[in-house]
């Protein structure tokens, strides 16, 4: 095919870009700076383009037999870009049509959707046809998005967009949760976590049981980890029931909760030291005179700054022990003001369907600057947010030692980017390969069985 | 949960006197075997399992729990589905499940629809059965399912007690019973944390049981309603879509009270139809009209400007229903046969289209402005018809205007019009002057000047006062319907056009 101007562009703009070439860009003011020509740059020399592909491929990668070539070019895409200009529907035949897609648009925002029964560039095609062929979702990873703007209420040291140290841990905590009930009760194995850029996480569970489940099931996945409900309005936000917790809700309680809401959410958040927020946490009291008794205490007594939290925390704790005999409500009061602290809120309406879009890994936060990186569960208390690489970061490391050692690195090994790939490959991707060769040969096992004893039909 | 009747007694669907030793009635449907039913229940019972799903899915809307539900459909099941012998119930049962499985095939959404409400019916008729006969049924199914063995049992059995607990329920013992399935299959139980999971599997209480049933029930009619659509899709041809989807779209319209209180105030009996359509039709309608009755079938366009015409002479909405119902039903049946369905189901069809079409009929409610925008249709005038543009197939339009010559002039000498009168006729035609074309035809055939032709249902309308002397109109509807015909209200107010000011340009 002769190259017309629109693709000539569009090779020009495939090529690497040389860093060295051009006047180095300036060092941007501020470090959290981004600026489109970074993520050209970016786009350019370190998106992991092949990784990503080898991800959403699931084996289908031509290798295997009875792996269906059509798969990654049935998923769909989505770009934001500058000025919010938003494609949907966008899909590519393979890793270089995406790569040099990316390059050429350079995306703001790359989200991924389901893989769908056909293209999704050609849906309108088969819009008219009626019947079973209606464009529709086919398969899609179980998706999970905590976003910390649902904690506003709970926080006390930011609100809105804006995340620090004090309140991260919340995001520790979802991750510990969600990350150990998705394998120890539904047997999960494949489950990336991504830093969301800016305030919340992402988590993608990508086993071939998670991407075949219908949306009812993944309601009921999301209704499983709902634990806190109600409104602002409603003083009461936790609801346990009965003389015991469910299983999995106790495992988070003495695991995760417990632990994380006595050393860290309540001090960080210093729920118990002024009124204002003794107030919140007294709201959850279902009992007047213990109401009030803890009232009066914390009125009249000021015990040192340090300690104020703690100690009013056991006071409470011990009181509310002692109302035991009071019956059931009071007895889960502890329990429930931890859950209302500290256990996972997610944003459930991104894990209930199918065709929810949510943002890649590896992108990066236009408004940080931040890239999306995986985030490491078992170890996922010692991610700060704050020292997620930036793009001005990883332009500056690109240039840095851009002849110093051995050119056979690669851009991104020389990079802060390096560890996150990394880990990408081998944590997720190289388990997860395996997966899929057993999986496809045992469909294809199954196909051929099926063709072999097909019974005959009755509606 | 347990349902008491009146008095406190478990009881199960059906009738309560139901002789012992019957077997499960419950049913996953996965066969239609033949069956013995009159044509007249038929209909009935389709209609009686619609007012059931109906009645699941208004108790839903209002956001009734599915406890609530459970006890909604008792009642509802015993209202609608009861026969007056006890042993029908099961054949009821059956036809109409199968009836409104073709007829909800179709789309996603009616898929979607018919699967929820068949499987909130069939929970709550299955947690109605006895222990003893809910075992039974999954026999019969052969269900995969195992309980637990006493070793499994004491491995998990302290956090089934957790469960229990947080259920505020007693805690197990190795008397009870357990089920482990795949936690797709209780999405019910998941979502409210009533069991518990380990590695992908529910431990599931025999007293839930019925989660695990209608999981495996809803899983089977989706993909039997997959099936069946596209054995329906690729057996039934895109030609088809105006003919018969229709009908089928009728039987799945969700709309069920009748709407036959308002008085209609027509004039024109079904019987008088095939003579008004000789004597008094203009050549358009005649043709369309004709055309209907033999070929059975009607495209869209020919559909709706006969049907408006039809309504503007003051045919019943009833009648027009059972007009349309009866040419079609003819295709229909030949359609079915083709799909290769069951007999009985093919008979079930029929007549439940007849009687579903009477009561349904969407596009035919349309018209009447009983559905949709509730627009009352107002019929088309001369210009909308000489100026529509009919394909290839269709029958619509103005015969002045888009038959060849031969063709009108053969039919114009098939209503025993002279040759001067033809030739007459088909200068104006030359001329383009179609309407007045129309009424030299019309002036031919009853002898008598007409008023100028702008208005189908004003060549009507002169016509029934040429025959009829033009006597003062009686405003009661007759056997024959043919003494009055007052102007129809529904059509566009004639304009007084000046004869042969209307030119339209040619092709
Ligand atoms: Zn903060």
């Amino acid at each position: 095919m002769e190259v017309d101007e629109g693709s000539a562009a569009t090779s020009t703009a495939g090529q690497p870009m040389e860093v060295d070439g051009n006047p180095n860009p300036a060092p941007p003011a501020q470090q959290n700076e981004f600026s489109p020509d970074y993520l050209k740059l970016y786009y350019g020399r370190l998106f992991p383009y092949a990784d990503m592909h080898k991800w959403l491929s699931y084996g289908h990668d031509g290798k295997h037999t009875g792996c269906d070539a059509s798969f990654f070019s049935r998923r769909e895409f989505s770009f934001t870009l500058e000025h919010d200009i938003y494609l949907r529907y966008l899909s590519f035949h393979d890793a270089s049509t995406m790569e040099a897609a990316i390059r050429e648009k350079c995306p703001y925002k790359i989200d991924i959707g389901a893989v769908y029964n056909v293209d999704p560039s050609k849906r309108t095609a088969y819009s008219n046809v009626g019947g079973d062929k209606v464009f529709s979702p086919a398969e899609r990873e179980l998706v999970f998005d905590v976003d910390m703007t649902d904690y506003d209420d709970i926080r006390s040291c930011c609100s809105g967009a804006d995340i620090c140290l004090s309140c991260w841990p919340l995001m520790t905590v979802a991750i510990k949760v969600i990350d150990t009930a998705l394998r120890d009760d539904f047997g999960f194995e494949h489950i990336l976590w991504v830093y969301s850029g800016r305030r919340g996480v992402h988590c993608w569970v990508c086993d071939p049981r998670a991407r075949r489940l219908t949306n009812e099931q993944r309601s009921s996945i999301a209704d499983y980890f709902r634990v806190c409900k109600g409104s602002e309005m409603n003083g009461k936000k936790v609801a346990l029931t009965g003389p015991a917790l469910h299983p999995s809700l106790l495992r988070a309680y003495t695991e995760v909760l417990k632990q994380y809401f006595e050393e860290k959410i309540l001090l960080n958040q210093s729920l118990l030291a002024s009124e204002q927020n003794f107030g919140k946490v007294l709201d959850m009291v279902p009992d007047e005179s213990v109401r009030s008794q803890m009232r009066n205490k914390w009125h009249s007594s000021l015990p040192s700054k340090d300690e104020v939290n703690s100690k009013r925390w056991k006071q409470l704790k011990q009181l509310l022990e002692q109302g035991k005999s009071k019956g059931q409500v009071l007895r889960r009061c502890v329990e429930e003001i931890v859950f209302a602290y500290t256990y996972p809120r997610l944003d459930m309406e991104v894990s209930k369907h199918m065709n929810h879009l949510l943002k890649a890994p590896f992108c990066v936060h236009p408004k940080t600057g931040r890239v999306c990186v995986p985030i490491d569960p078992n170890n996922c208390e010692a991610f700060n947010p704050m020292q997620v690489p930036t793009l001005p970061q990883l332009m500056d490391e690109l240039n840095r030692d851009d002849t110093a050692s051995g050119q056979k690195q690669k851009d991104w090994e020389r990079t802060s980017l390096a560890s996150s790939i990394q880990y990408f490959k081998q944590s997720f991707l190289d388990p997860l390969a395996r997966t899929n060769k057993a999986e496809l040969e045992s469909s294809h096992r199954a196909k051929l069985q099926e063709m072999a004893s097909r019974p005959s039909l009755n509606w | 949960m347990e349902f008491k009747v009146a008095g406190g007694r478990r009881t199960s669907f059906g009738d309560a006197s139901d002789v012992g030793g019957v077997q499960s009635r419950l049913s996953f449907y996965s066969n239609s075997s033949d069956v013995d039913v009159s044509l007249e229940d038929f209909e009935q019972f389709a209609m009686d399992r619609l007012r059931v799903l109906k009645g699941i899915e208004e108790g839903r809307t209002r956001g009734r729990k599915a406890e609530e539900i459970d006890a909604l459909v008792v009642d509802l099941w015993r209202k609608h589905m009861r026969t007056p012998n006890a042993a029908d119930i099961a054949t009821k049962d059956m036809v109409s499940h199968f009836v409104l499985r073709l007829a909800y095939c179709r789309t996603e959404e009616l898929r979607r629809w018919f699967l929820a409400m068949e499987s909130a019916l069939f929970r709550a008729r299955f947690r109605a059965e006895s222990p003893e006969s809910q075992r039974k049924f999954m026999e019969d199914q052969k269900l995969p399912y195992k309980a637990i063995s006493s070793t499994e049992f004491e491995s998990v059995k302290e956090k089934l007690g957790q469960v229990a607990r947080s259920l505020n329920q007693p805690v197990p013992t190795a008397d009870n019973t357990f089920y482990k399935v795949p936690f797709e299959e209780v999405p019910e139980l998941v979502s409210a944390r009533r069991v518990y999971l380990q590695r992908g599997f529910a431990f599931v209480p025999r007293d839930q049981l019925a989660s695990i049933v209608v999981g495996q029930f809803r899983a089977r009619l989706s993909k039997a309603l997959a099936l069946t659509n596209r054995l329906w899709t690729s057996t039934i041809a895109v030609e088809e879509k105006d003919r018969l989807t229709p009908i089928v779209e009728a039987l799945s319209m969700r709309y069920l009270g009748a709407d036959y209180s308002q008085p209609s105030k027509g004039f024109v009996g079904l019987q008088d139809l095939d003579n008004l359509a000789k004597n008094s039709f203009p050549l358009c309608m005649r043709h369309l009209f004709f055309n209907l009755r033999h070929e059975h079938h009607l495209k869209f366009g020919g559909r709706q400007q006969l049907g408006l015409f039809l309504k503007g002479i003051g045919l019943k909405l009833e009648d027009a229903l059972n007009f349309w119902r009866s040419e079609f039903t003819v295709k229909l049946i030949r359609r079915l046969y083709i799909l290769n369905l069951p007999r009985w189901l093919v008979e079930v069809v029929q007549m439940t289209t007849e009687k579903f079409d009477k009561e349904y009929g969407y596009s035919i409610r349309h018209n009447f402005g009983k559905e949709g925008k509730r627009v009352d249709y107002t019929p088309y005038s001369c210009m909308k018809i000489i100026t529509s543009t009919p394909g290839v197939g269709d029958h619509h339009g103005c015969p002045y205007r888009h038959f060849s010559q031969e063709n009108l002039r053969s039919v114009l000498e098939d209503q025993q019009l002279s040759s001067r009168t033809v030739d007459a006729v088909m200068e104006k035609v030359r001329n383009r002057h179609y309407q007045l074309a129309c009424a030299t035809t019309f002036e031919a055939i009853h002898g008598c000047p007409s008023d100028g032709i702008n208005h189908p249902n004003q060549y009507f309308e002169q016509s029934r006062r040429a025959l009829q002397g033009g006597g003062q109109a009686e405003n009661t509807s007759s056997s024959n319907g043919l003494q009055s015909v007052p102007l129809p209200a529904h059509h566009d107010p004639p304009h007084p056009v000046e004869r042969g000011t209307l030119p339209i340009p040619g092709p």
